[in-house]
């Protein structure tokens, strides 16, 4: 027989911190402030189907796996097969844990209708199975699933509840820390009064209905000799196992990016200070039904993809091939980055789980797809209506988590049309987003058109006008504002002020040009004439300059005529006279 | 065998109160296959073997084996028939396996509990 050294000794339960074993199971060691009390029995009690025996599983597993504690499983209701079934879907393989002897398995089976009952016995039986069990893999940890079961085997219930007395205190006396299952009973937190032999801790699992949605709950009734968390928390059974949701655990430290991201809408990221999101931030897109919510978000997500990083959006009002056809109408393929990996689509029904249940969902989806870029469409439907009490929490503890992981988030949410409920129904949650962006029908002449404005942004500079949304077959995107006067023009409105103004525009262009065609034609017309002038002019010069010359040739004539006669008549010279004079008298 | 009746108990005479058994009741191929689970030489322990003799003797003389089993000594084998209480009494054959527990000394229940009709 295999029996390797014995287990540790009863941790000193004076200790002044309590001694304390590490469930493992996310959230539940924050609010037991770090586990079960090592060395003693801790009773977990719930009705059928709140989860007991998943927590005591994990509680074992983990034990094995991350904190180097062996354990014994022994169980009472399940088989073998069907716990090693049950956790196999939680990525555990009992079978080898097994063979590794981390974990050992016993399955107590009492047939009642095979069972007589004459005189005197114990239990003997039990305690040599669980301490060979303990033995034959140096057990730390121990779980019993459910003991309870005993009860309707074993008719004598006096011996039955001696021997129980007995177990738990000789569990102590072997040092291991104990898991005792127990049904949640009518009046008393067990149905066989098991809360009386264990004193030390007391967890309570319960499993509610509240308006056809069940959510897990647990609850620490009783930790003795440490402070704990008294609330409830509600916990899950995710695709990881289970998890614990402490509201109060998470606090505001996550650290806050400078850096900007795009929207992939590009008037939008004008508006938003010309750069867009600040990454890591949560945005909230908030409109009535066809204002285009979807369409922001797959821009979002398409710009993500464009930057080479990963995006999930979870779409809960479509399938992931209706948003991609839905999506490439206007233009945005998001097919290819599927299929690249970059983009994942997680498409479900909400109400199908409970609120907490989807948060795990998404929190695992999160942890292992690692995107930089979260977009939920719509997060109204996370809930039945009119349960913004539960939504509030449970969204700050997702919205936290995103910062927390630096993820850029954006949430849609549908409001109904009518304008006055649009900021009531959103006040919960608005608080919470850093950028909230509101996309709304104006209806006027006829016609519906749709408006974006940004009613906060935190920490950047933002446009607070109104600018028409437009989808195209080649994405989304905002029309600038147009202004006419002092009326920001949309739909029609702005489309015949276009063209009106554009018709205005030529007419005055054409009206340009024919002034200007005008005034060179004057301009030919004066030159023309001016030449005509000049060439009067020279005309005029060159007639002058002839009837000088003739004359003054003329004039020479004549005074050589006279100086001839003078000379043969031997007569002075006249006195010089006026030219002129000889002139005249010549051209007389 | 009226000598391990002292209620203290003796760990070291389970593996002779066994043998004793078997030499005793040769088992060729015994009509009636018992086995008797115990934990250590108990008062209560050695009660059930006398009393499991006794009706064994009156009802079933010459067509049944005993096999005791101390689980001290072998505790792997409490699993196998799913022993929770001792002393427990199973019945290997006739089939279906019957488990009386307890320490036999009502003789009618355990003529109830392994099915065996009375010898008048």
């Amino acid at each position: 027989m295999a029996r390797p050294k014995k287990p540790a000794k009863t941790a000193p339960s004076e200790a002044p911190t309590l001694p304390k074993a590490p469930t493992g199971i996310q959230g539940l060691d924050e609010i037991t402030g770090g586990g079960l009390p090592r060395g003693r029995p801790t009773l977990l009690c719930g009705s059928a189907g709140s989860g007991k025996t998943m927590v005591a599983a994990e509680f074992l597993v983990h034990g094995a796996l991350q904190y180097d504690e062996p354990g014994v499983f022994m169980m009472f209701e399940e088989s073998a097969e069907e716990l090693a079934q049950n956790l196999k879907s939680l990525g555990v393989d009992l079978d080898k844990l097994q063979r590794q002897g981390k974990i050992a398995i016993d399955h107590v089976h009492i047939e009642r209708s095979e069972i007589q009952e004459t005189g005197e016995y114990d239990l003997e039986g039990l305690f040599i199975r669980l301490g060979h069990a303990i033995d034959s893999i140096a057990a730390k940890r121990v779980v019993l699933d459910t003991i309870e079961a005993l009860f309707s085997g074993l008719p004598n219930h006096a011996v039955l509840r001696a021997e129980l007395r007995r177990l738990f205190r000789w569990l102590k006396d072997r040092g291991v820390t104990a898991v005792i299952t127990g049904e949640r009973g009518e009046t008393a937190l067990t149905r066989y009064g098991l809360e009386e032999y264990v004193a030390d801790c007391v967890i309570l699992l319960d499993h509610r209905i509240v308006d056809q949605v069940s959510t897990r709950r647990l609850r620490v009734v009783k930790y003795r000799g440490t402070e704990h968390g008294t609330n409830e928390y509600p916990f899950l059974i995710g695709r990881d196992g289970i998890s614990v949701l402490p509201i109060t655990s998470l606090r505001l430290d996550h650290q806050a990016s400078s850096e900007r991201v795009s929207t992939g809408i590009d008037g939008l990221d004008d508006m938003l200070g010309g750069s867009g999101l600040y990454r890591g931030s949560s945005t909230l897109v908030s409109g009535a039904p066809g204002t285009g919510k979807s369409s922001v978000g797959a821009s979002f997500v398409d710009a993500a993809c464009r930057r080479g990083e990963r995006a999930l959006l979870f779409a809960y009002e479509e399938s992931p091939s209706q948003v991609l056809r839905n999506m490439s109408s206007i233009g945005l393929d998001l097919e290819p980055w599927r299929r690249k990996g970059l983009l994942h689509i997680d498409a479900s029904r909400p109400t199908l789980h409970g609120l907490e249940q989807h948060l795990v969902h998404m929190y695992d989806l999160v942890r292992d797809f690692k995107p930089s870029v979260v977009v939920v469409d719509p997060i109204s439907n996370l809930t039945m209506d009119k349960e913004d009490r539960l939504l509030k929490p449970a969204l700050m503890r997702l919205i936290d988590y995103l910062k927390q992981q630096g993820v850029t988030a954006l949430f849609t949410s549908l409001t109904s049309d009518m304008a006055s409920d649009v900021a009531d129904s959103q006040v919960g949650v608005s608080s919470l987003m850093d950028t909230w962006i509101l996309l709304s029908n104006v209806a006027a002449n006829g016609e519906r058109t749709r408006t974006l404005q940004v009613l906060k942004s935190r920490g950047m500079p933002h446009s607070h006008q109104v600018r028409e949304f437009v989808m195209s077959d080649h994405g989304v995107d905002l029309v600038d504002v147009y202004l006419s006067g002092d009326r920001v023009l949309t739909g029609t409105a702005r489309i015949s002020q276009v063209a009106q103004e554009a018709a205005a525009g030529e007419l005055r262009r054409r009206d340009h040009e024919r002034r200007l065609k005008e005034l060179a034609n004057h301009r030919k017309a004066i030159d023309a004439q001016i030449a005509a002038l000049n060439a009067q002019a020279d005309e005029r010069a060159g007639e002058v300059a002839f009837a000088i010359e003739r004359e003054r040739l003329t004039a020479e004539g004549v005074s050589s005529r006279s100086r001839s006669m003078a000379q043969s008549r031997d007569v002075p010279p006249p006195r010089p006279r006026p030219r002129a004079a000889p002139l005249r008298k010549g051209a007389k | 065998m009226s000598a391990h009746k002292s209620p203290s108990k003796a760990r070291a005479g389970a593996a002779g109160l066994a043998e004793k058994a078997l030499h005793e009741e040769q088992p060729e191929v015994a009509e009636w296959q018992l086995r008797l689970y115990i934990a250590g030489q108990t008062a209560k322990s050695m009660a059930a073997f006398e009393n499991l003799k006794r009706v064994c003797e009156t009802h079933l003389a010459g067509r049944y084996s005993i096999e005791v089993v101390d689980l001290l000594v072998n505790p792997r084998l409490a699993a196998g028939d799913q022993i929770l209480a001792v002393p427990t009494l199973v019945r290997k054959f006739p089939e279906p396996i019957r488990k009386i527990i307890g320490d036999l000394s009502n003789e009618e229940r355990v003529l109830v509990g392994l099915d065996v009709r009375p010898r008048r």
